[in-house]
């Protein structure tokens, strides 16, 4: 892969992390009054993905969309405004941290009811393809989200129709406290399920960003050259609580240990090494990059705090486009 | 201008048509849309005549699908969708209700859901408990949801064009037992606003504000009713959401009498809206309490002797304004009702359904 892009690709994940433990830091402000659920451990996903696909191309998400949204170009500002709940949020305070949208970045929006996000996704191919408009529409879900009965509904009718979608499942194991083996069979994998759908399936290392980014261009080509869909399932693994921003792993429904080992495999780390030791990068440009993520967050924080909360008169508006 | 009569399905098909020639972004799909029936001759002919790629079955996935359509809305398409019958809907609820409802303001106005759903309700001929419910008070609860329920072919062909014109995610719901009426409408594509109440009979002892197929029943309610020197105004409310309240109030404010007519059942059903917002708004124009008249709150069985005993009708809408304004004449005895079957409509619905 090309140093740039792999630079890139390290400059996004650091970005997300560096935001999601800025978010965890100041939570306890308590002005951020709304559930987050961050993507600390997860970042490779969105990051790898969204490099190859541009403001054009769709993106719906779910509750766990920061790495998305930013990945696919997201407003920072608008972004962080939302969750302090301010009129220059990206939905002027009323969406909060999982309703994020930016239309201009072809992000079309976050829903916290998992597997909601899924039929939109392949209606927005539908009517891209409708349209002639050569658009791919990628939607980020989780494990649990392949238990719900309208991803079926959806993967059917995407081959069905032969739709531009890209199904990303992001598998790291857990539906809030709830482990993998209560909610699925034992031995069964999530990307061999979809491919009795007749969809091209496949399955990657999710902490490894370059595999997304490889496994993520084939299917956005494929999409874009009118040969349909393709499911994607990566295996990765959140490392904070499922909503907020603190460790969980002392509270019994997993272990100390199982987190360690997984932290051994930080997508953020595992880059790094990469880069440094294949001299595609030095301490110095990763310092450089700290710098200047650092700069933009503290200025979104600013803008975000110094932002106005919305007016009462905004209560009643929107109700209906008039 | 000479108008045709014609019937309500041909109506909806010649809305759809025209919206469709007009608009080639709308484009309308359901479960059975190209069948040999046409869902009861409202979509009839306009795969020939559009093309299968706007004129579309659809799998047995109504939540999926429901997702679907609000996708391609935001893609830029203007999807109508429709279910044969109301209670196919209820497996959509989450994107209707969560979703396409909501979609608007959460995200702070920036894009809309022009979506349409039509959705039929009716009784009759042994539907039974889950095909012939009337639920529109679900939806009417919903803010973000428009819900309209026309019962005239004219308003029927105008409120769909409005309906599909409109940006926002459309509740469209239509009688079974309406579609083979008949009535004058206009050969051109036209509009009936949506959040209008028509007055449609003039009165002046009792204001009976009605829903979709009750509507004809109170009617004839008033002819009824008119022979014993009663005179009733009926108000067809048309759009349940947004409420046209002020053509309401304005009606109760000249008779003081107020009634609401409707298909659903009585408990937390539109009537209960209605009367709550009359009482609020015209509480002392009032000469007796407001009532309604609905159906009684228990499944609907599917026998006709059952039956028969369920559906309130023009003779129950009688007896209601009879006994509020002092009268006390029992319109529903056995030789007012002669040899009126109740479990069956105009002559020209026939089952199977």
């Amino acid at each position: 892969m090309k140093p740039e892009v792999l630079k890139k690709l390290f400059f996004q994940m650091l970005r997300i992390r560096i935001l999601e433990e800025k978010i965890a830091e100041l939570y306890s402000e308590r002005e951020m009054r709304c559930p987050v659920h961050l993507s600390i451990g997860q970042e490779a996903i969105g990051a790898g993905v969204c490099a190859n696909l541009t403001p054009k191309d769709y993106v719906l998400s779910n509750h766990r969309s920061h790495a998305h949204y930013l990945a696919k170009g997201g407003n920072l500002n608008a972004m962080v405004a939302e969750i302090y709940g301010k009129e220059t949020g990206c939905c002027k305070g009323k969406g909060g941290s999982m309703h994020l949208v930016d239309i201009s970045a072809g992000f079309l929006g976050a829903l916290p009811i998992v597997a909601s996000s899924i039929p939109i996704a392949v209606g927005v191919a539908f009517g891209s393809m409708m349209r002639r408009e050569k658009r791919v529409t990628t939607v980020f879900f989780g494990d649990g989200a392949i238990e719900q009965g309208v991803v079926h509904e959806s993967i059917n009718f995407a081959v069905l129709k032969n739709l531009p979608v890209v199904f990303v499942c992001e598998n790291n194991m857990y539906s809030v406290y709830s482990q993998f083996s209560v909610r699925q069979p034992a031995g069964r994998e999530i990307f061999k399920l979809f491919a009795g759908h007749g969809i091209d399936s496949y399955q990657g290392d999710g902490n490894n960003v370059m595999e997304v980014y490889q496994m993520a261009e084939q299917a956005v080509r494929k999409a874009k050259s009118g040969n349909g869909p393709t499911f994607l399932e990566f295996k990765t693994y959140r490392w904070l609580e499922h909503c907020g921003p603190n460790y969980d792993n002392d509270i019994g429904y997993r272990t100390e240990s199982e987190f360690q080992e997984w932290k051994q495999h930080c997508p953020l780390r595992r880059l790094k090494d990469h880069l440094l030791d294949n001299g595609i990068l030095f301490n110095k440009g990763v310092d450089d990059m700290e710098r200047k993520i650092i700069i933009e967050i503290d200025n979104a924080i600013a803008f975000a705090k110094e932002s106005l909360f919305p007016d009462d008169q905004l209560l009643l508006q929107d109700i209906y486009d008039l | 201008m000479i108008n045709r009569e014609i019937k309500c399905f041909q109506a909806i098909n010649e809305a759809i048509d025209q919206c469709m020639v007009s608009d080639p972004s709308v484009y309308i799909m359901g479960l059975g849309v190209p069948d040999p029936k046409g869902i009861f001759g409202t979509t009839s002919g306009l795969q020939q005549k559009h093309g299968s790629d706007r004129v579309m079955d659809m799998p047995l996935s109504e939540n999926g699908m429901t997702g679907v359509a609000i996708g391609s809305a935001l893609a830029g398409m203007r999807p109508i969708m429709v279910h044969q019958r109301i209670e196919f809907a209820l497996l959509a609820m989450e994107q209707i209700v969560n979703q396409a409802s909501n979609w608007h303001y959460m995200f702070g106005g920036q894009m809309s859901i022009p979506l349409v759903i039509r959705l039929i309700i009716g009784r009759g001929w042994g539907q039974g408990p889950q095909h012939s419910q009337s639920l529109q008070a679900w939806f009417a609860h919903v803010p973000g949801l428009k819900v309209v329920m026309p019962s005239t072919p004219y308003d029927t062909k105008g409120l769909l064009i409005s309906s599909v014109e409109d940006n926002n995610p459309v509740v469209f719901i239509e009688h079974r037992w309406l579609h083979n009426i008949t009535g004058e409408v206009p050969e051109e594509r036209y509009r009936v606003p949506i959040g209008k109440c028509k007055v449609v009979r003039e009165g002046t002892d009792v204001t009976v504000a009605a829903t979709s197929y009750m509507t004809l029943e109170a009617l004839q309610a008033a002819k009824i009713l008119a022979a014993d020197g009663v005179n009733v105004e009926v108000v067809d409310i048309r759009t349940l959401s947004p409420l046209d309240e002020s053509t309401i109030i304005k009606s109760v404010r000249k008779t003081g009498r107020f009634i609401v007519a409707d298909t659903g059942w009585k408990k937390a059903g539109i009537g209960a809206e209605v009367v709550a917002m009359v009482s609020e708004k015209a509480f002392s124009e009032l000469k007796s309490p407001p009532l309604r008249v609905a159906l009684p709150d228990c499944p609907l069985p599917a026998t006709r002797s059952l039956a028969n005993k369920y559906y309130p009708r023009a003779v129950h809408i009688a007896t209601t304004i009879s006994e509020m304004i002092g009268h006390r004449k029992d319109y529903t005895t056995a030789e007012i009702l002669g040899s009126v079957l109740l479990d069956i409509p105009d002559p020209s619905f026939t089952g199977p359904f």
